[in-house]
């Protein structure tokens, strides 16, 4: 729980030495409590002080990272219930499960699949995260084997080993331990022999219990055998209980700092069917999963999942947006178009992406409108006739050109006449409505 | 120390519609967040109406347009294929004909394709304007008049024409559905502006107005839990009613609805692709809240009817 300034105060040496930079002992627990000052600072504090301040100022959803590198998975820190509130910020991890009983060619599909994940949307590469590698055929040696595979050709995506045998699991942990997995793992049968495995390859564990009540008993279980940083997973699999447990693990965490339960939840989302598959994942992902395990790579579900996860992890007080400048699309000459629309990140790439895919060179005049698209800064007052002149002709695009023709979106139409005004010796073209038209307009219009 | 489950319970509860006279559906009445049964009670599932328009839907992609193939150029059959065929629970009408820029139909002619569609259902309708601001206040009173006695849902009002629409609906006994462009405040100063002509708060259904998953989603996400959470936990009697997800127009206008394979070949199937984006954005209105959804493919209808049992059915904890 978060300890007010007058409670730090009590547990700091009361000697206003003023080392830690601030005047008195009470101005710097006044910044403690603000967390605009870190414990250390002070080196004056008691043993005991620092550990009870070092545990108040902890999030209440843990901090646990698996894998390495550039691709590594960071979850938890989340401190809101509501994304209105504040930011999510870890977004969610999307795994795929591949059992080691199934056969080296499905096997091997599967990795395709995850390498050529990867999609590009508004300006951020998004791709499978980790791969949730099950010992479904409980023998040692096939697991390996499948490891080995993954280890040859995809030797930088996260991994979550499926594992409930300490042995197999030491022996995986040889294998893939500098990939830093999370060992998932523990459960109440095999804790005390499965910790020292995680606790010697350094490596965090998924930790399954049924139930809260139970889950919460086995996480400060393996807690005392030395391991911190868990994953959790109440053994829900449909969608009322993970609603449930995902809503009550959070409050819990959050809401009455329940340490027991303030870790990342893993959820699996597999269903028969594909489509509900992904809407189960889609719950995941907006209640709280830290990560949510899928049985197969699909494109279609991949591209709608990352969308919804954008969504749902986008700041709610800033939209995502991108610079104000002039951008070139191909090799624009004196005589290109300007076409102009606002900077939300999303308009931005929509037009952008039309514009390439037609290959007729461009300019494209993007303002600053705080983020909104073309409709929403039209109806706020961003996007008028008096901005756009001022934008454009401060832009200096009009030195490099010999024909100035600026080509405003569609919807607002209604701009043309006020903008010819504004912009002297300018033509003002009303191109279509919709993104997808522009190509063929553009076309036409340079034949 | 023993685990105790941080439930959580509200002063405030939704109130329960109904609409329909000779086949209902009744919807609303909970006291918790969606699908929190566990803490709560909710009494009726989310009801999903059909979507079907009073001219050809030549703007909706091959996936959904070809199932209507034989009836979408009848609204009366459509709307019966749907009921008889599909199984609708309810049917919602866009009189999109009316606008303006769509051809223009008048008033009367809407008045009389909404008879003929009431003649050949028994299932609830939902009948909604062109959204055209003074169109909607001709064509609805029109429509209103039309279904008199079947106890439908109107709509669409919003700020600039509300009275008149309010005021056909009272007059026909229907209910209203209340339009705000994702803005809680403007959402409750709607509501307080519709009771205040004597039109009942308990009438009426709030379009928080849905944005498709990928554009603007989120910002429909957060207005709903926003209002959910201003009636169940501030007691706001002007946010308890129901909330509508008008979600098939949104979601089949998207580009990942709409591109062939060929055009995007990392995105994969376009079929499965749209009944994906129409399922989820769904999934999410009703996650938020949306106790009445409008939507278009019956397979993206079978899919969130599915994931609605799943998510109503609590396991033994
Ligand atoms: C999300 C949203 C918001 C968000 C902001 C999102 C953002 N970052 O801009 C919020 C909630 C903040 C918001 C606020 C408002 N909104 Co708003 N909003 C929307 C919504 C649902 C989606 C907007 C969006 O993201 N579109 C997607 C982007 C990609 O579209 P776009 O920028 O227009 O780009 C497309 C085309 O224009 C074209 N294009 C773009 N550039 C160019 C350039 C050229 C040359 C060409 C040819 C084409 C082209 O390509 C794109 C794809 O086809 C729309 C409804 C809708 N479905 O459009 C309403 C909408 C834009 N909002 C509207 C209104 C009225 C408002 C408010 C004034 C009302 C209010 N509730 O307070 C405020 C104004 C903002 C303020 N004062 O703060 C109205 C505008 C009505 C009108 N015609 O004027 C709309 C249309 C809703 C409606 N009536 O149906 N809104
Ligand atoms: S360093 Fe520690 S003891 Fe010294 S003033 Fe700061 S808080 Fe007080």
């Amino acid at each position: 729980m978060a300890l007010t300034g007058v409670q730090i105060f009590k547990l700091l040496p009361k000697t206003n030495c003023k080392k830690c930079g601030h005047p008195t002992c009470l101005a710097f627990a006044m910044k403690l409590a603000q967390r605009q000052a870190t414990v250390d600072a002070c080196p004056d504090m008691s043993e005991d002080a620092s550990q009870t301040l070092g545990a108040a100022a902890e999030p209440p959803v843990r901090t646990v990272v698996f894998g390495t590198g550039a691709y590594a998975c960071t979850m938890g820190e989340e401190t809101v219930l509501f994304r209105h509130e504040k930011k999510f910020v870890r977004p969610t991890v999307i795994a795929v499960r591949i059992a080691d009983t199934e056969s080296d060619s499905e096997i091997e599909a599967t990795l395709r699949a995850v390498a050529d994940s990867e999609i590009d949307r508004i300006g951020q590469k998004l791709r499978i995260d980790a791969m949730f590698v099950e010992n479904s055929s409980g023998n040692s040696e096939r697991y390996q084997q499948v490891l080995g595979m993954i280890n040859a050709s995809a030797p930088e995506v996260p991994l979550i080993l499926g594992v409930h045998d300490p042995v197999t699991a030491g022996a995986a942990l040889k294998q893939v331990g500098d990939r830093k997995p999370l060992l998932y793992g523990i459960t109440s049968s095999n804790a005390e022999r499965m910790a020292p495995v995680a606790a010697l390859w350094k490596v965090p564990v998924g930790v399954a219990g049924r139930g809260l009540a139970a889950l919460s008993e086995l996480t400060q279980k393996v807690k005392s055998l030395g391991i911190s940083d868990m994953v959790i997973d109440s053994g829900v699999r449909s969608a009322a209980g993970i609603l449930r447990d995902n809503t009550l693990i959070r409050r819990a965490a959050i809401r009455k700092n329940i340490k027991s339960l303030g870790f990342p939840v893993i959820t699996f989302a597999g269903r028969d069917d594909a489509m509900l598959e992904v809407l189960a994942a889609m719950l995941g992902i907006a209640k709280y999963s830290a990560v949510v395990v899928l049985s197969s790579v699909e494109q279609w579900r991949n591209l709608a999942l990352f969308t919804f996860r954008q969504n749902i992890y986008t700041d709610p007080q800033v939209p995502m947006q991108v610079e104000q400048k002039i951008y070139t699309i191909g090799e624009p000459t004196p005589e290109s178009p300007v076409i102009i629309t606002t900077n939300f990140s999303l308009t931005y790439f929509i037009v952008a992406g039309e514009i390439e895919n037609c290959r007729v060179p461009a300019w494209l005049a993007v303002m600053d409108c705080e983020g909104m698209s073309v409709l929403t800064a039209w109806a706020a007052g961003k996007f008028t006739p008096v901005k756009i002149a001022q934008f454009i002709q401060g832009s200096g695009i009009e030195e490099r050109l010999t024909r100035k023709e600026l080509v405003i979106p569609g919807y607002v139409a209604i701009l043309s006449g006020a903008l010819e005004e504004k912009l002297p010796g300018w033509t003002i073209t009303v191109g279509p409505r919709e993104a997808n038209a522009l190509p063929a307009f553009l076309k036409n219009r340079n034949a | 120390m023993a685990f105790i489950e941080p439930k959580e319970t509200f002063p405030g509860s939704i109130y329960t519609v109904t609409l329909g006279t000779e086949r209902t559906v009744t919807f609303g009445g909970e006291n918790v967040f969606a699908f929190h049964g566990f803490e709560g009670k909710i009494p009726h599932a989310p009801v999903i109406a059909y979507e079907v328009q009073d001219s050809l839907p030549d703007d909706w992609p091959p996936a959904v347009h070809d199932i209507y193939a034989g009836v979408s150029g009848d609204p009366a059959a459509w709307a019966q294929f749907c009921q008889d065929e599909l199984r609708a629970q309810a049917i919602a009408l866009r009189l999109l004909s009316t606008h303006p820029d769509r051809g223009d139909r008048s008033a009367s002619h809407a008045a009389k394709t909404v008879s003929d569609v009431l003649a050949a259902i028994s299932v609830p309708l939902i009948i909604i304007g062109s959204s055209h601001i003074e169109k909607d206040a001709e064509v609805l009173v029109a429509a209103a008049e039309a279904a008199q006695g079947r106890k439908c849902a109107l709509g669409k009002a919003q700020e600039n024409n509300y009275k008149t629409i309010a005021a056909a609906a009272m007059a026909n006994d229907h209910l209203l559905i209340a339009l705000s462009e994702l803005d809680i405040n403007l959402c409750k100063q709607l509501n307080i502006l519709i009771t205040q002509m004597g039109f009942s708060r308990q009438r009426i259904i709030i379009d928080p107005m849905c944005s498709a998953l990928g554009y603007g989603l989120d910002y429909t996400w957060s207005v709903m839990e926003r209002i959910r959470l201003a009636a169940l936990a501030q007691n706001d009697a002007m946010m308890q009613q129901p909330m509508l997800g008008d979600v098939g127009i949104v979601a089949w206008k998207t580009k990942e609805a709409q591109a062939a394979e060929s055009e995007m070949p990392r995105w994969g199937s376009p079929e499965r692709r749209g009944i994906a984006w129409e399922s989820m954005t769904a999934g999410s209105m009703m996650m938020c809240g949306a106790e009445l959804l409008i939507m278009r493919h019956p397979k993206a209808v079978a899919s969130l009817e599915r994931f609605s049992e799943e998510l109503a059915v609590q396991e033994a904890g």
